[in-house]
């Protein structure tokens, strides 16, 4: 087994003090894993998600990247820390060009690394490179979603997290991102993502775990957990089929 | 003796009058959470309108059509009223700066009417010979003031049993939810926005009788009484009293114009005659400062019952706000 | 109708151009409509002016630049009375506008920044009493330069300052990574922590920007017109009308939109009377209102 980059313990999180969303949940991502964390709708899965990035007030329990506790850094720092996050929705600025919505997220960077990493970006998303001077809000779903992770891979983050990439996209757009996001880990990036659509998560996903009222239940390999009765029952058997839409916790 | 009494019954006055603005305003804001900035706008709009409509006739100007004060005060309702209505029509499907902004170029527009459309409003000199309701008993200026004290308790406590009574009914609710969720205001469409046009109407009405009451009790008015500095008065006057209470409004007013005409007083007596435009200023200065500091310290005045916010703890305010104020 | 109502009509245009450009980054990026921004504009110039007397009193009497009215003392107290006002823009937001932000009611922002003017603007009258001053009393001589136009060197001066400025400032939003994070806030605050911008340091920027233009926008005015401690609160309705004719958050917008706003105001006061010329403001805001809210370079708010 290769080495931890991301290690969440008993994380406890939510919005009002004495009102955790997240109870007690743990995970560990390791270094060029796809970690796939499923659960049923008021999980607390994207909640979970959120704090760890930053953007839900943490209660309880560290979270460390690359054996660094970042449990209070605030969510600004995140990207030089090394944790790029995509939100769900409204995760790009539709008013800005495609390359500037690339070059917002380079404020971490040296300004003469810029260059060379805008044509990596064009190159591994030949997509954007018609567009680069279009507002982002005239993107497609897809090409938003594209423009959004490649906006987080240009920092060349530690871990890429996303929040349900797939949802709101139809499913021809879905099966794009997931192949994306495989591809992406073909290269070399560790990601970790939660996601309504189990099927296709678990089918590029090396490991999952399943959250199950903001606490872990269960933790095994794409395979373990797709074939488990127990975890069908609890959550796999009320996937709504195809692309779900909305509704994360 | 006499004196004293003579005087309170006067103090008492203008600060009834005053709480009738910040009634108004308490509708508008308090309960309905529609900002206006140029409420001194609608308060002169009324006193000019009952002016006009009650003076007798003046060759130098348009009327006046010396019809009976009560004509005049009603006339000063409606037209506040529209002037009120048209200003809430054209901003309240907008975020409320736009309000913001517009009743400012309303008071800057009625300003400027007031100094220069002479043939209506007299210019700067103003509209004199405004009738009063006892004016017979001016000789005898005790029993004068006393009953313009009870005309004005009368109006007041009117507009304050009306107020109660519309914040309690169906159609307050309504308001008060408006209030908690502009976006919901806003998106909702026309039936809301028309009950936020209503309550920014009837409180632009309440204004402007306000006005209409003070231009019959000091039986003289000029564009300088609507300055600014009035509608600045009004907000201290409802945020110290809280807003959303009407009996936070009228003792906020009370205790706000006590302390103004207080420091007042203190100033002519502390400072020489050429000094005062000066300490006058700082006087100013200092309620806005005050402003400031309730609504730093204790947003919801004596009385409020404003929206409370839950509060979070230190870190999850930082990590919840937009500010950054504190990362 | 005589053409001088453009010269006119642009240098009020420039006043009111450079405060909306404060006005509507304050709206943008920190979501409030901040009445005190006149007031900036009166400290700037106030400030400005303490400056060049100081200059005055130490180094004796200094002959203005060629054909100018002023020289490099007003220069020099423009930089200082620039970081002034950027400082006091600064300081108001630390101990008053910061916290209420926190407290997450945008429109009592508004009300405290409504007080927070009174206040600035009646210690001014306290100070410098409410008496008009000049920065120089010399009188200029204009020159004719065709069309019936008549121009001051100072009036050139000022003009090609606000283009510089304008376009400074246009370039800073579009071309470097500040200018992105500000955009980026203002279009959605929570992704721009997301992508690492920290939202304090924009703010800050923020004001620093929208108070230093104040400054210079009050020092134009005190140069062409007059310093008094109202100056700049009779500019709120202009440069509120021009922030929202122009379209909220858009720098040329506020530039335009004051531009127009100017020459309105310039061509009313040639064909009505100087009377009426704050209606100009009120009239375009109304229309703007009713017509196109977002104003011309605006779009529709998410």
């Amino acid at each position: 087994m290769s080495e931890t980059v991301l290690d969440v313990r008993d994380l406890e999180a939510g919005y009002e003090p004495g009102v955790p969303i997240v109870r007690g949940a743990s995970i560990t991502v390791r270094k060029g894993e796809i970690v796939v964390v499923l659960g049923p709708n008021g999980a607390g899965k994207s909640s979970f998600i959120k704090a760890i990035a930053g953007l839900v007030p943490i209660t309880g329990g560290t979270v460390f990247l690359d054996g660094k506790d970042i449990t209070a850094a605030p969510a600004h720092t995140m990207m030089r820390l090394g944790l790029a996050f995509v939100p769900q929705t409204e995760n790009i600025f539709p008013l800005m060009s495609v390359e500037d919505n690339l070059k917002v997220a380079c404020g971490v960077l040296e300004r003469r690394e810029i260059p060379s990493r805008l044509e990596e970006m064009y190159a591994a998303f030949p997509d954007l490179v018609r567009q680069r001077r279009a507002a982002a809000g005239n993107l497609s779903g897809g090409q938003r979603q594209m423009l959004a992770v490649a906006r987080a891979l240009i920092v060349h983050p530690k871990v890429l997290v996303l929040d349900e990439p797939s949802a709101g996209l139809s499913p021809k757009f879905v099966s794009m991102v997931f192949e994306m996001l495989a591809g992406i880990r073909k290269s070399g990036v560790t990601i970790l993502l939660v996601e309504q659509n189990a099927k296709a998560a678990l089918a590029i996903g090396d490991r999952a775990y399943v959250l199950v009222e903001g606490k872990d239940r269960h933790e095994g390999t794409a395979s373990e957990l797709w074939n488990d009765p127990v975890v069908a029952e609890l959550y796999l058997g009320q996937r709504p089929s195809g692309a779900s839409k909305g509704g994360a916790a | 003796m006499i004196d004293l009494i003579g005087y309170g019954a006067f103090f008492l006055t203008t600060a009834l009058i005053f709480s009738l603005v910040t009634l108004g305003l308490n509708l508008q804001w308090g309960l309905t959470g529609l900002f206006n900035v140029g409420l001194a706008g609608f308060v002169a709009i009324g006193a000019y309108t009952s002016a006009l409509l009650t003076t007798p006739e003046d060759a130098a100007r348009l009327g006046g059509f010396g019809l009976p004060i009560l004509v005049g005060w009603l006339g000063a309702m409606v037209v506040g009223g529209i002037a009120a209505a048209l200003t809430g029509m054209a901003t309240l499907r907008l975020r409320s700066d736009y309000l913001a902004i517009t009743t400012f170029g309303v008071a800057v527009v009625v300003q400027l009417v007031a100094l220069n459309a002479q043939k209506l409003t007299g210019g700067p000199f103003g509209i004199g010979f405004i009738p009063r309701p006892f004016g017979g008993l001016a000789e005898t200026p005790l029993l004068f003031n006393l009953s313009n004290l009870a005309v004005v308790c009368a109006v007041t406590l009117i507009a304050y049993l009306a107020l109660e009574h519309l914040s309690r009914s169906p159609w307050g609710r309504v308001l008060k939810a408006l209030r908690e969720d502009e976006r919901a205001a806003i998106s909702l469409g026309k039936s809301a926005r028309f009950y936020r046009v209503q309550a920014f109407a009837v409180g632009g009405a309440i204004m402007a009788l306000a006005g209409a009451l003070q231009a019959h009790f000091t039986g003289f008015i000029a564009p300088d009484n609507y300055l600014p500095i009035l509608t600045f008065q009004v907000w201290v006057m409802l945020i110290v009293g809280g807003s959303g209470s009407n009996p936070g409004a009228v003792i906020g007013s009370i205790l706000v114009w006590g302390i103004w005409a207080g420091s007042g007083t203190l100033t002519s007596v502390l400072f020489a005659p050429e000094q005062q435009a000066r300490a006058a200023s700082l006087q100013i200065v200092a309620i806005g400062v005050m402003l400031c500091v309730i609504l730093l310290i204790r947003p919801n005045g004596l009385f409020g019952d404003g929206p409370r916010r839950p509060r979070l703890d230190k870190r999850a305010k930082v990590a919840a706000g937009e500010s950054g104020s504190g990362s | 109708m005589s053409l001088q109502f453009v010269v006119d009509g642009l240098l009020t245009g420039s006043m009111i151009g450079l405060g909306a450009i404060g006005v509507t980054l304050t709206y943008s990026i920190l979501r409030f409509s901040n009445f005190a921004h006149g007031d900036f504009m009166a400290w700037g110039t106030y400030a400005t002016l303490a400056v060049v007397s100081a200059i005055g009193a130490t180094f004796g009497k200094i002959a203005p630049i060629a054909p100018l009215s002023f020289g490099w003392p007003l220069l020099v107290a423009l930089v200082v009375g620039m970081a002034f006002t950027a400082l006091l823009a600064l300081l108001l937001d630390k101990v008053l506008f910061s916290r209420l932000r926190s407290q997450g009611q945008a429109i009592i922002v508004v009300m405290a920044s409504f007080g927070a003017s009174m206040a600035l603007r009646s210690l001014l009258e306290f100070t410098f009493t409410s008496r008009p001053t000049y920065f120089s009393r010399a009188i200029q001589i204009a020159m004719p330069v065709g069309f019936g136009i008549r121009i001051t060197p100072d009036q050139i001066a000022l003009l090609l300052l606000t283009a510089v400025l304008v376009l400074g400032v246009h370039l800073l939003m579009t071309r470097t990574q500040t200018g992105r994070a500000m955009q980026a806030l203002s279009q959605n605050a929570a992704l721009a922590r997301i992508v690492g911008i920290d939202v304090a340091s924009v703010v800050r920027v923020t004001w620093v920007i929208g108070g230093a233009l104040a400054c210079v926008a009050g020092v134009m005015i005190g140069i062409l017109v007059q310093i008094r401690p109202f100056m700049g609160f009779d500019m709120l309705l202009p440069m509120f009308a021009a922030a929202i004719l122009g379209g909220i958050g858009s720098i040329p917008g506020a530039v335009l939109g004051g531009l127009i706003i100017g020459l309105a105001e310039a061509g009313a006061v040639q064909l009505i009377g100087a009377e009426w010329r704050a209606a100009v403001s009120f009239i375009i805001l109304m229309a703007v209102l009713f017509v196109r809210p977002i104003g011309l370079f605006g779009v529709r708010e998410r």
